[in-house]
C-alpha cells in the first residue's frame, strides 16, 4: 500500500495512508527512510522517522510494510555492531563509506553464511514457540536455534548439515518450513514461563560493587553521575569482566570516539571466565549522539530484544546501556514534536511508566523452553548539572535494585571508580552478602559491616580533624583514619587500566581481610599500651 | 516531482522571524527559501515545517518591512549547501558565507549540504596523535589529540581570546610533514574582539579559514557559521587529507542564539529556557570531530564556552562536558595572581591524552612527568587549605615544601606568559620543577 506525505515537522511526518496499525513500520519518501506509526487519526497517520528528514518533500510516497519495528534473531549476532535499527555498521561502511546516509535496508543477519546445524528434535516431535530445535556453533559459542513465534506443529523432517539462514532446516507435517532465524517486534517483551527472585550475584570484578553494593543476576542497577565521573569506563569494565555468557552493550547517544576505542580494546582482550576473545560474547548497538534521535529511542529496545533472545537459549545475559538519559531525551524530543502535554522538565508524563516497563524486561526466568536464565540490566544515567533530583534518575529509583552514585568530588580526587559509599545502595545487599558468606567465607558479611562502619566513622572524624588538626586526635581515632584511607586507596579504588581492573571475589575478600587483620593487630598492641607510632614502626619491621 | 524554483506571494501570517506561506506545491523540509520585501530587500530563509500546502518558513535576519500582499517567497528545491574548494584557505567570511577580506568569492569545486552526515562509528579511527598548542598546561597535562573535541571553559573577563589566539598562531603537528590548518569560527563578537581577531588573522596571512559573525549580525548566522566551518573542515580533512583544528568561540553565544530562535518558534523551553534538544544539537557539531580509518586527515575541535555566572553546572558547559572528551578550565584566582594562561589543572582533563603521549608520540617520560606534577600540585592545593587553618608555621617541613611547589608550579609551568613552548620545553620545565623540590622522585 502506498500513500503520500501530508506534512513534516522535525522527525515526524503525517501521511494519508489508510489501514496502518499503531507501531507498524513504514518506508517514507523516495529514499525509503524507515519510520514507525506513532499516532492514528481519522484522516491521517503520524509517523516517527528514524533518519534525518532534511530534504524530504510533501507529496513523496509512504509505503507500509505490515509489520511492527522488529529485529532479526538468529546465529551471527555475536561480535556484531549495529545501529539502533539493527543495521550492521561494518557492512554499512563497506556499502556507503565512512559517513552514514539514510534509507538503506541492510539486514542484521548474514543470509549468505553457512552454518553447521545439529538437530535435537526428531521427526514426529511436537514443537512449540520457544523450543530448541538444535544447535549451531557460532565460533566457540553454542547457539541454540529457537522455534519462532509461528513454530507450533509436528516435525515431519529435520536434517543435520550445512545451511544458510534463508534455507529450511526441516519441515512441519503441514508443509511449513522450519527456519534458523525469526523476527521479533522490539517493543514486545519475549515471553517466559515464570519469573524468580534474583538471588545470585553478578560478579563484576569491581571490589566496591561486589563487596559493598552487589548486583544480582537478573537485577537492575543504575550508575548516575555528572560528566567526568567515569560512567563509561565503569560500564565498560563491567562489560569486560562480568561473569555472564553474553553482553549486549548499547552506546545510546554517546561519543563516537569512545565506541571506536572500545571496539579496538575488546578485539584484543580475553574474557576472564572462558579465555575466549571478549568480542565473541559481545553485541554492540551504537547510536552516537549525532545519529538520528528517533533511532536512539528505538536502540535500547532493539538491544534488549537481542538480549532476551540469548536469555531464551538459557544463557546469563548482561544488558548495559550508556546512557539512559540520552534515551529519555530522545523520548522527550519525539514527544515535543507530537505536541503532547509535557510533564516535569518537559519529559512526557509517561516517562516513568515506559521506563519501568522497560526495566521489567530484566529478571531471572524459566524460559519457554524450560531453562533457567537471567537478564541483568545496568544503565548509566547522566543527570544534568550532576543533580540527582532530576526526573530520569528519580524515575529509575522507583524500579531499580541498586543505585551506584558516581561522585564528582571523588572523581576530582582521581578516586575511581568514583562510587560514593554513603549515598549508594543495593537492595540485593543482604541476600547476596548471605550468598557470598556461604560460598566464599563466613567472614564476608562481617567484614562488609565493619568496612561500612569504618568509612562512616571516618567521615565524622574528618570534620573534627579539620578543626583540631590530625595531631589533636586520639591514637585510636588516628588509627581508624589510617585504616579508612587504606580502604579507600587500596581497596575501593581500582585502576581500570592495570592488572587490578578485575578482582575475583576471593581476591576481594583476601584484600579486605588483610586490611582488617592489620587493624586488629594494631588495636591489640595499642590496648597493651603501645603508642600508634611505635605500633606502626614495629609493623614496618615485620 | 518538481524541477525548478517556485515563487509565491501567498504569505498568510508573519510572526517575528516566522512566515506562513499558503498553497505551496511540494515544499521540502530544510529547503532554502529567499524572501524579497516590497522594497526589493532579499533575505535568506528556510522551511521549518510543512502541513499540507502550508509551509512555515523562518527568515534569517530582520523581518521589518515585510508585508502580506507584496512580499515574494521563492522556494529553491534545495537544502542549504556549502561551496567548497581548496582556494578557501586563507580567506575570511561572515556568517552568511560572504567574503569580508575584500577579495572576490572563490570558484567552488563542489557543494555539500551544511549538516554533514554522521560518521559511522565502525569507520572511526582511534585518536592517538598529539597536537602541540604551545601551552605547557595543555600540552603537558591535558594534551590535545588529533580527532579530539576539547573545550575551553572560561569565565566572563578571563583572557580566553588571548589563549585562543595563541593556539591559532602556535599550534602545529610536530614532526610530521602533513598539512595542518586552523578553521576559525567566531560567533557574536563585540567590536573590540572582532578587531583583535582580525589583527591576529592578518598577521597569520595563511594557514586558516575564518568565519566571523559580529554581535550585531543576524542571530541565525550564529547557528550557520559553525556548520559552515565544520563542513569546510570535513572537506579539507577527508577529501584533501589535511589535519584541521576547528576553533569555535563562543559556544555560549551559539546556545543563546539557539534559545532565541527556539523561543521564536514557540517550542517548549527546557532548563533555563534552552530547548530540550540542545544536547542533540550540540552533539551534531561536536561529534563531527574525528579521524576515519584508512584516511589521511582529521578534524579536531577546540570550542570555547564562557560559563554564565562562572557556573560549571549551567546547561551550556554541562551539556558540552557530556559530549566532549575532557575540558580545559580557566580560573579567576590564577588570573588575579597574574598568571597567563590562567588554566586550573585540577578540574581540567583530556580524556584521550593517555593514548597520544609517551614514546613515539611525545616523549617516553611524558606520562610519568604529568602524573607526578598533577599529584604534587593536588597535594599542594590541599596544603593551602590546611595553611588557612593552622598557619604556615604549624605545618611540617614536608607540607611546606608541597605548598612552595604549588606556587612555583603555577608561576613557572602554568604561567609561561605569551610565548610558545615546545613539548620538549614543557617536559623539561616539569622535570626541572620536580628535581628542585622532590629530587627523590626522579
Amino acid at each position: 500500500m502506498t500513500g503520500k506525505i501530508l506534512g513534516i515537522s522535525g522527525p515526524t511526518v503525517s501521511t494519508d495512508l489508510r489501514g496502518l496499525k499503531l507501531y507498524e513500520r513504514v518506508y517514507v519518501g523516495h529514499s525509503l527512510l524507515t519510520g514507525e506509526v506513532v499516532r492514528l487519526e481519522h484522516d491521517k497517520a503520524v509517523i516517527q522517522v528514524y533518519e534525518d528528514t532534511r530534504g524530504l518533500a510533501v507529496g513523496e510516497p509512504v509505503k507500509s510494510v505490515g509489520l511492527p519495528l522488529s529485529v532479526k534473531l538468529g546465529p551471527g549476532l555475536l561480535s556484531g555492531m549495529f545501529d539502533g535499527l539493527q543495521r550492521p555498521l561494518r557492512k554499512l561502511r563497506e556499502e556507503m563509506g565512512p559517513f552514514i546516509t539514510g534509507g538503506k535496508e541492510i539486514y542484521g543477519l548474514d543470509f549468505q553464511k553457512k552454518w553447521r546445524f545439529s538437530p535435537v528434535v526428531k521427526s514426529g516431535d511436537e514443537t512449540a514457540p520457544g523450543d530448541i530445535l538444535g544447535t549451531v556453533a557460532d565460533g566457540a559459542f553454542t547457539h541454540y536455534i529457537i522455534c519462532g513465534p509461528d513454530g507450533r506443529g509436528r516435525v515431519s523432517r529435520i536434517t543435520e548439515g550445512e545451511f544458510s539462514l534463508d534455507e529450511p532446516l526441516g519441515l512441519y507435517e503441514d508443509g511449513r518450513m522450519m527456519l534458523g532465524c525469526h523476527e521479533w517486534p522490539v517493543r514486545s517483551p519475549r515471553p517466559y514461563r515464570k519469573k524468580f527472585p534474583a538471588t545470585e550475584p553478578l560478579v563484576t570484578g569491581q571490589r566496591s560493587i561486589d563487596f559493598l553494593f552487589p548486583i544480582a543476576k537478573g537485577g537492575t542497577a543504575i550508575f548516575p553521575g555528572g560528566f567526568g565521573t567515569g560512567k563509561t569506563i565503569l560500564e565498560q569494565s563491567v562489560a569486560k569482566f562480568a561473569d555472564v555468557d553474553v553482553v549486549v552493550y548499547v552506546g545510546c547517544g554517546e561519543r563516537g570516539n569512545e565506541m571506536a576505542e572500545m571496539i579496538e580494546e575488546f578485539e584484543g582482550l580475553k574474557d576472564p571466565w572462558t579465555d575466549r576473545r571478549l568480542m565473541e560474547r559481545t553485541i554492540l548497538v551504537v547510536n552516537t549522539s549525532n545519529m538520528p534521535v528517533a533511532a536512539r529511542e528505538a536502540s535500547i529496545y532493539t538491544a534488549v530484544t537481542m538480549a532476551e533472545y540469548y536469555r531464551d537459549m538459557g544463557y546469563h545475559v548482561l544488558f548495559l546501556a550508556d546512557s539512559l538519559s540520552r534515551w529519555a531525551e530522545a523520548l522527550r524530543e519525539i514527544s515535543a514534536s507530537l505536541e503532547e502535554m509535557p510533564g516535569e522538565e518537559g519529559y512526557p508524563t509517561y516517562l516513568a511508566s515506559r521506563l519501568s516497563g522497560f526495566l521489567e524486561r530484566a529478571g531471572v526466568v524459566e524460559t519457554v523452553g524450560g531453562r533457567r536464565a537471567s537478564l541483568t540490566m545496568i544503565l548509566s544515567v547522566s543527570p544534568p548539572g550532576g543533580d540527582f533530583t532530576e526526573p530520569v534518575t528519580q524515575a529509575c529509583l522507583r524500579t531499580t535494585g541498586a543505585f551506584l552514585m558516581l561522585d564528582t568530588s571523588l572523581a576530582h580526587r582521581r578516586h575511581f571508580p568514583a562510587i560514593n559509599w554513603f549515598q549508594s545502595y543495593s537492595l540485593y545487599s543482604a541476600e547476596l552478602g548471605g550468598y557470598y558468606s556461604e560460598k566464599i567465607s563466613p567472614e564476608w558479611e562481617k567484614l562488609q559491616g565493619r568496612c561500612t562502619e569504618v568509612l562512616q566513622k571516618e567521615e565524622t572524624l574528618r570534620e573534627v580533624a579539620e578543626i583540631v588538626g590530625a595531631e589533636g586526635l586520639q591514637d585510636s581515632d588516628r588509627l581508624l583514619m589510617l585504616i579508612a584511607e587504606k580502604i579507600r586507596t587500596e581497596f575501593l579504588s581500582q585502576n581500570a587500566y592495570t592488572e587490578d581492573a578485575f578482582a575475583a571475589p576471593e581476591g576481594t575478600l583476601a584484600l579486605i581481610s588483610r586490611i582488617f587483620g592489620f587493624y586488629d593487630r594494631m588495636l591489640k598492641k595499642m590496648i597493651g599500651g603501645v603508642s600508634l607510632e611505635d605500633a606502626l614502626k614495629a609493623e614496618d619491621k615485620t | 516531482m518538481r524541477l525548478s524554483e517556485h515563487t509565491y506571494r501567498t504569505i498568510s501570517t508573519i510572526a517575528g522571524p516566522l512566515l506562513f506561506v499558503k498553497k505551496v506545491f511540494s515544499a521540502r523540509i530544510g529547503e532554502v527559501v529567499s524572501v524579497v520585501s516590497p522594497e526589493g530587500v532579499r533575505m535568506d530563509a528556510e522551511v521549518l515545517e510543512i502541513e499540507g500546502d502550508t509551509a512555515l518558513i523562518e527568515v534569517f535576519g530582520e523581518t521589518r518591512g515585510l508585508d502580506i500582499g507584496r512580499t515574494s517567497v521563492t522556494f529553491t528545491d534545495s537544502v542549504r549547501k556549502v561551496p567548497l574548494s581548496e582556494d578557501i584557505v586563507g580567506r575570511i567570511f561572515n556568517g552568511s558565507f560572504r567574503p569580508v577580506d575584500g577579495m572576490p568569492m572563490f570558484i567552488p569545486e563542489k557543494w555539500i549540504p551544511i549538516t554533514g552526515r554522521p560518521m559511522n562509528p565502525s569507520a572511526r579511527a582511534r585518536p592517538e596523535e598529539f597536537i602541540e598548542t604551545g601551552y605547557s598546561v595543555i600540552d603537558g597535562l591535558n594534551t590535545l589529540i588529533k580527532g579530539q573535541k576539547l573545550p575551553v571553559f572560561s569565565c566572563a573577563g578571563l583572557p580566553s581570546k588571548e589563549l585562543i589566539s595563541g593556539v591559532l598562531k602556535n599550534s602545529r603537528l610536530p614532526g610530521k610533514g602533513g598539512r595542518f590548518l586552523v578553521v576559525f569560527a567566531a560567533l557574536g563578537l563585540a567590536f573590540h574582539e572582532y578587531s583583535y581577531y582580525m589583527k591576529v588573522l592578518e598577521d597569520m596571512k595563511t594557514g586558516f579559514v575564518a568565519f566571523v559573525n559580529s554581535a550585531d549580525d543576524p542571530v541565525m548566522e550564529r547557528l550557520l557559521a559553525p556548520r559552515f566551518a565544520l563542513t569546510v573542515a570535513e572537506f579539507l580533512a577527508f577529501e584533501k587529507g589535511m589535519d584541521v583544528l576547528v576553533i569555535i568561540t563562543d559556544m555560549t553565544n551559539y546556545c543563546d542564539a539557539l534559545r532565541e530562535i527556539s523561543t521564536a518558534r514557540e517550542e517548549l523551553p527546557g532548563r533555563r529556557g534552552y530547548p530540550g534538544y540542545m544536547y542533540s544539537d550540540l552533539a551534531s557539531l561536536y561529534e563531527r570531530a574525528g579521524r576515519v580509518k584508512g584516511m589521511e586527515g582529521s578534524v579536531t575541535m577546540l570550542p570555547v564556552v564562557t560559563m554564565p555566572e562562572d557556573d560549571i553546572t549551567h546547561p551550556i558547559p554541562d551539556l558540552t562536558g557530556y559530549i566532549t572528551e575532557g575540558q580545559i578550565v580557566m580560573s579567576r584566582e590564577l588570573q588575579r595572581m597574574g598568571i597567563f594562561p590562567p588554566v586550573d589543572v585540577l578540574p581540567s582533563l583530556s580524556r584521550l591524552m593517555q593514548k597520544g603521549i609517551g614514546k613515539g608520540r611525545t616523549r617516553e617520560d611524558h606520562r610519568k612527568i604529568s602524573n607526578n606534577l598533577y599529584k604534587c600540585y593536588a597535594r599542594g592545593r590541599d596544603m593551602r587549605r590546611l595553611e588557612a587553618i593552622v598557619g604556615r608555621d604549624g605545618m611540617t617541613e614536608k607540607d611546606r615544601k608541597m605548598l612552595d611547589f604549588a606556587d612555583s608550579f603555577e608561576k613557572e609551568f602554568v604561567g609561561q606568559g605569551e610565548g610558545r613552548r615546545t613539548i620538549a620545553g614543557t617536559l623539561d620545565t616539569g622535570i626541572g620543577l620536580i628535581r628542585r623540590f622532590f629530587p627523590e622522585m626522579t
